[in-house]
């Protein structure tokens, strides 16, 4: 097994083209260097992107932010200003593992590992965030929601990989919010989750919002019905139900060792409002 | 029994929080586990394990493997002698198959290589030909009469009719008429209750290191909780002397029953043997979840009368364990330890032992008592609510006490039930308001505890330091409390004793660290062991000051003359006989064997508060109180950690914990991320109230403290979560899909 530290984007996405098949990148390594120990993958190269340095910088960009794919979530939850911007996002990357794990997990690993259950990633689709890809025919821009195709499957093609990813321009009186259940309280994976952003004009009516589910279906569910069950509103009870009812509509689950399609549809649709509740409460504060 | 050893004294060392020997090395690495064993020349172990749950062994074919260059020894079911039925043949057939693969991880053959990576390489190049059986794993399915026969030949002779072979042993325990009992009852109930199978979820995985010399003598380093039992059944197993095989025990990153027998170790001793070189075994993780001993799981049936004023006029339980591929005997511990709270007239206990393609059971923490006193404790707690009684109250109005006939025979001399319950209803618990979506659960628990063969040797070493060697590893801080008891016996400062637990060629036979025995049985061999050695030097004493033996009294850590009229001469300290013991006669030691009767049984009773969210079905644990009788606390840190510890388990087991298996009957959950233990998060902080009714069997009135703090909490939480839902449960873990359902009334 070869181990590559490239300094520079192009660099990797040369090892990456020359590799054919036989690369990993490796951001952080919590879910790479597992899946090694326990016989699951045994890839011939590993691409180390941490070396990269504006793969590890956080930057304001068109009043916005650009995160660098080898940010760390303890990186990301010390920078004061994102997280008063994205406190749902914040709240999500930082439920990923313990103090350890936080030292080295990023979004994009988190993205690009392609679990149903990545707490950051309804997160990130509730923000409308956008990954910038690098590849052999250059850079492109896609929406978050779009990378995850299936169960460890992205859409990225061969040789891509993800540099950044950016969050838009937050309106005034926005804010997001995240939950997940487990059946602990920490150091589990979600049985279902939802991540929240919504807007408010300053009635408290909401003009823009977004709602992302995880663990209900094969990827990440941006939910429209959602949103149209809280525009308009104040988030009072009958919104809230119908928000609640809509998601649980939308939600495909699997029966499993975690959970049962019947638990998981009824829990969603609570996350899905009391997340709602949360980011209806942050936003007036932001006023 | 043993029930006059007690006298009162006024304890001068025992009782005090002194500081745990072994607290440095452990964080600072120093301390050696398992693993960290390491000799020159050794090779890797890896074990191939079953894909299926159920399966013959057609044909194995090792020659590739035996081929590839690094690889030493290759192993398999065939290279192991025959022997005569019994639990070491049961042993080896599970620490290796033979004809069949009886479970999901059974392991099929092993390697030993010059390193991991080629062992495991070697492992992919054998060739199993398998032929796939009909497989069952749950307890009803495998006693019907049709039911895939999981092994042939353990049905013993009294099993009632009407089951599959799986159904191997019956067990019925009580007395009293039943139906005259249920006719003085206002309301009899019967209901049904499920426990799923859980694991000790010790942190330590099992390793072992062997060394087979071409002498014929062996040596085997190993995590276990008792090497003496690894030396029986591994000698047994490679059809060699015990004396010819030497065990030593590693220090333990926990067991809790689940490391008193072997999984691994006649395997490592094997590939040594075939290897000739030292070979060491390492489990993984997953391997500890698919083939180390889980505890049972269980169905069973409770039937109980009561009168209005809380009174039981009846009860019955009929029980039906599984406890793997092979024969045990927890059912026989759970159908006597049912009923073992109270005092009743008309009690009929039944129980059931299963097989089923599952890994075969180990003990965990009072096996057998958690599951039965569930079921027992749910349904007193029903018929209290029934009549709106006073939980506590009518615990009190039953309770088995001193004279009581025990429902599984003998009559209880001191015990501290009583006691318990008058202390958790005193208690603040008891008592304090509880908020929304909350409610307060109780029950009580029971475990016999054992005492058992065990050889102590302490010897007064040449500058007057003492060390005791015992042979049961320390667990739960045995050590600190043995070298308590020495200290205090021989009147010498706790500082200056070290307990040290050694092998198996160095001291005579111990029985397992299991029933709660070590610091009943060792702690008593140790005090008399002391004893010995003051009689000894009262004789050296004697011998320094020419007067007769029987002048010489023990008295404060020194020999005096015993009276005025046997001389005057200053006191002799321990210091000073020592420094003279080579001139005196030799070396001094004292030492006890004892096959130990007399463990007094013990009971706990147990508060908790949870709050169930009424959206999700999460439970969270807001408060928690163990009352338990320890007899006397040798060190009162470490009972208070027995009984956090055994709350703290029996809340996961109540909450969270199970084995999973999917259609094909494989483990689908061999992982902490899936088998969920509960993290420290979860927890509240459990408060410990020791109470102390002597036990009369042991000199300072010591009980066992290690299991019955495991067996309240599972009826504790259920009753405490079905009075937060207004709903029964009946089925344990009560995982958020199961507590949602019952709240949306499926
Ligand atoms: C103890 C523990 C607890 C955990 N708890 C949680 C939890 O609570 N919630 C949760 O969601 N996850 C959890 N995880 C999983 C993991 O930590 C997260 O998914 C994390 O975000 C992965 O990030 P990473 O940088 O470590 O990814 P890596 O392991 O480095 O990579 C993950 C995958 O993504 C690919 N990859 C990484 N970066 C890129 C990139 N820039 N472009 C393209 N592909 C890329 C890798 O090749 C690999 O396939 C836990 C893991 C551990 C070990």
């Amino acid at each position: 097994m070869q181990y590559l530290a490239p300094t520079s984007v192009d660099e990797v996405v040369a090892a990456l083209a020359q590799a054919d098949g036989r690369a990993r990148v490796l951001a952080g390594g919590t879910d790479l260097l597992v899946q090694m120990k326990s016989d699951m993958i045994a890839p011939d190269i590993l691409v180390d992107i941490k070396r990269i340095p504006e793969l590890r910088e956080i930057t304001r960009e068109g009043g916005g932010w650009r995160i660098g794919a080898a940010v760390s979530g303890a990186e990301f939850n010390e920078h004061a200003d994102i997280c008063a911007d994205w406190p749902g996002l914040a709240e999500a990357f930082d439920l990923i593992g313990s103090t350890q794990v936080q030292g080295r997990c990023t979004l994009a690993g988190n993205l690009c590992n392609a679990s149903p259950a990545a707490d950051s990633v309804p997160a990130m689709v509730a923000a409308d965030a956008v990954a910038r890809v690098a590849g052999p025919n250059g850079t492109r821009d896609v929406p978050v929601v779009d990378i995850p195709v299936g169960p460890g499957k992205t859409s990225l093609a061969a040789g891509e990989f993800i540099t950044s990813i950016f969050l838009p321009a937050r309106a005034p009186r926005s804010a997001d919010a995240y939950l997940r259940f487990i059946p602990r309280t920490e150091m589990d994976i979600a049985v279902a989750s939802a991540g929240v952003s919504l807007t408010l004009d300053d009635d408290g009516s909401c003009v823009a919002a977004r709602v992302a589910l995880g663990a209900v279906a094969p990827t990440v569910l941006l939910v429209e019905k959602a949103t149209a069950a809280l525009i308009g509103t104040r988030l009072e009870g009958a919104a809230l139900a119908a928000l609640a009812q809509a998601c649980e509509s939308a939600a495909t689950p699997i029966d499993d060792k975690r959970g049962t399609v019947e638990f998981r549809k009824q829990v969603v649709g609570v996350l899905a409002r009391r997340a709602a509740r949360v980011a209806q409460n942050r936003a007036e504060e932001r006023a | 029994m043993a029930l006059d050893e007690y006298e009162k004294r006024d304890f001068k060392v025992v009782g005090k929080r002194m500081p745990r020997p072994d607290a440095i090395d452990k964080v600072t690495g120093r301390a050696l586990y398992g693993a960290d064993m390491h000799v020159p020349g050794m090779l890797v172990g890896k074990i191939l394990r079953s894909p299926h749950a159920h399966a013959r062994i057609k044909a194995i074919d090792t020659s590739a493997a035996e081929a590839l260059e690094g690889v030493r020894a290759v192993v398999t079911g065939a290279d192991f002698p025959d022997i005569a039925p019994g639990e070491a043949r049961n042993v080896r057939d599970n620490t290796m198959a033979r004809d069949k693969a009886l479970y999901d991880g059974h392991a099929v053959a092993a390697v030993a290589a010059t390193s991991a990576a080629i062992a495991r390489k070697a492992l992919k190049l054998i060739r199993v030909e398998y032929e796939i059986l009909p497989h069952v794993t749950e307890i009803s399915d495998a006693m019907k009469p049709d039911a895939p026969v999981v092994q042939e030949g353990f049905v013993q002779e009294n099993v009632p009719e009407g089951f599959s072979e799986n159904v191997i042993s019956y067990h019925q325990y009580g007395h009293g008429d039943l139906d005259a009992g249920f006719a003085q009852a206002d309301k009899v109930i019967t209901r049904r209750f499920r426990t799923a199978a859980t694991h000790q979820g010790y942190i330590e995985p099992h390793a072992a290191l062997a060394s087979f010399g071409a002498d014929g003598t062996a040596d085997l380093w190993v995590c276990t909780q008792g090497h003496y039992f690894v030396r029986q059944l591994c000698a047994e197993i490679l059809q060699m002397d015990q004396a010819q095989l030497r065990v030593t025990a590693s220090e333990i990153g926990g067991g809790f029953g689940g490391k008193t027998t072997c999984f691994i170790e006649p395997v490592a001793l094997m590939l040594s043997k075939k290897a000739g070189a030292p070979v060491k075994l390492v489990m993984t993780r997953q391997e500890v979840f698919r083939a180390s001993g889980p505890t049972v799981s269980s169905e069973i049936e409770v039937r109980m009368g009561m009168t209005k004023d809380g009174r039981i006029t009846a009860a019955e339980a009929e029980l039906h364990y599984q406890g793997g591929a092979f024969p045990n005997i927890t059912v026989q511990f759970g159908a006597m330890a049912a009923f073992a709270c109270y005092d009743l007239q008309a009690v009929q206990t039944r129980g059931y032992n299963v097989l089923t393609n599952r890994p075969k059971q180990a003990a965990y923490r009072a096996p057998g008592a958690p599951m039965a006193i569930y079921a027992v404790e749910s349904v007193v707690d029903e018929l209290c609510q029934e009549f709106d009684l006073d939980p506590l109250e009518v615990r009190l109005k039953n309770a088995a006490r001193k004279g009581t006939r025990a429902s599984y025979g003998p009559t209880y001399p001191d015990i501290g039930l009583v006691a318990t319950l008058e202390a958790a209803q005193a208690h603040p618990h008891y008592s304090a308001p509880l908020g929304p979506n909350q409610a307060r659960g109780v029950a009580c628990g029971f475990w016999f505890n054992f005492g058992g063969d065990t050889s102590v040797s302490l010897s007064v070493d040449f500058d007057g330091s003492i060390t005791v060697t015992e042979g049961n590893p320390d667990i739960g801080g045995s050590r600190v409390s043995i070298a308590m008891m020495a200290a205090e016996e021989l009147g010498v400062p706790y500082e200056s004793v070290r307990a040290v637990v050694t092998d198996t060629g160095s001291l005579g036979h111990n029985e397992v660290t299991d029933g709660s025995r070590v610091t009943f049985a060792v702690g008593l061999a140790t005090i008399k062991a002391a004893r010995a050695a003051k009689r000894e030097m009262c004789r050296r004493a004697a011998k320094i000051w020419g007067i007769d033996e029987d002048a010489v009294v023990w008295e404060d850590g020194c020999a005096k003359p015993a009276g005025p009229n046997a001389g005057k001469f200053e006191p002799l300290s321990i210091k000073e006989i020592a420094a003279k013991s080579s001139r005196t006669g030799g070396p001094i030691s004292g030492h006890h064997e004892v096959n130990a009767e007399g463990a007094g049984v013990s009971f706990g009773v147990h508060i908790a508060d949870v709050e169930v969210d009424p959206e999700t079905g999460h439970t969270k644990v807001v408060r928690y109180t163990v009352f338990q009788d320890a007899g006397k606390a040798v060190h009162p840190a470490y009972v208070e950690g027995q009984m956090q510890g055994g709350a703290a388990q029996g809340i996961g087991w109540a909450l969270n914990e199970e084995y999973i298996y999917d259609e094909q009957g494989r483990l689908v959950n061999p992982g902490f991320l899936d088998y969920r233990i509960p993290v420290a998060s979860d927890l509240p902080y459990i408060d410990a109230v020791i109470l102390e009714i002597p036990n009369p069997g042991h000199p300072y009135g010591v009980r066992g403290v290690g299991e019955t703090g495991i067996v309240p909490p599972l009826a504790t939480l259920s009753n405490a979560v079905s009075r937060a839902i207004g709903r029964r449960m009946y089925e344990l873990p009560m995982s958020p899909p199961r507590i949602l359902k019952a709240i949306k009334g499926g």
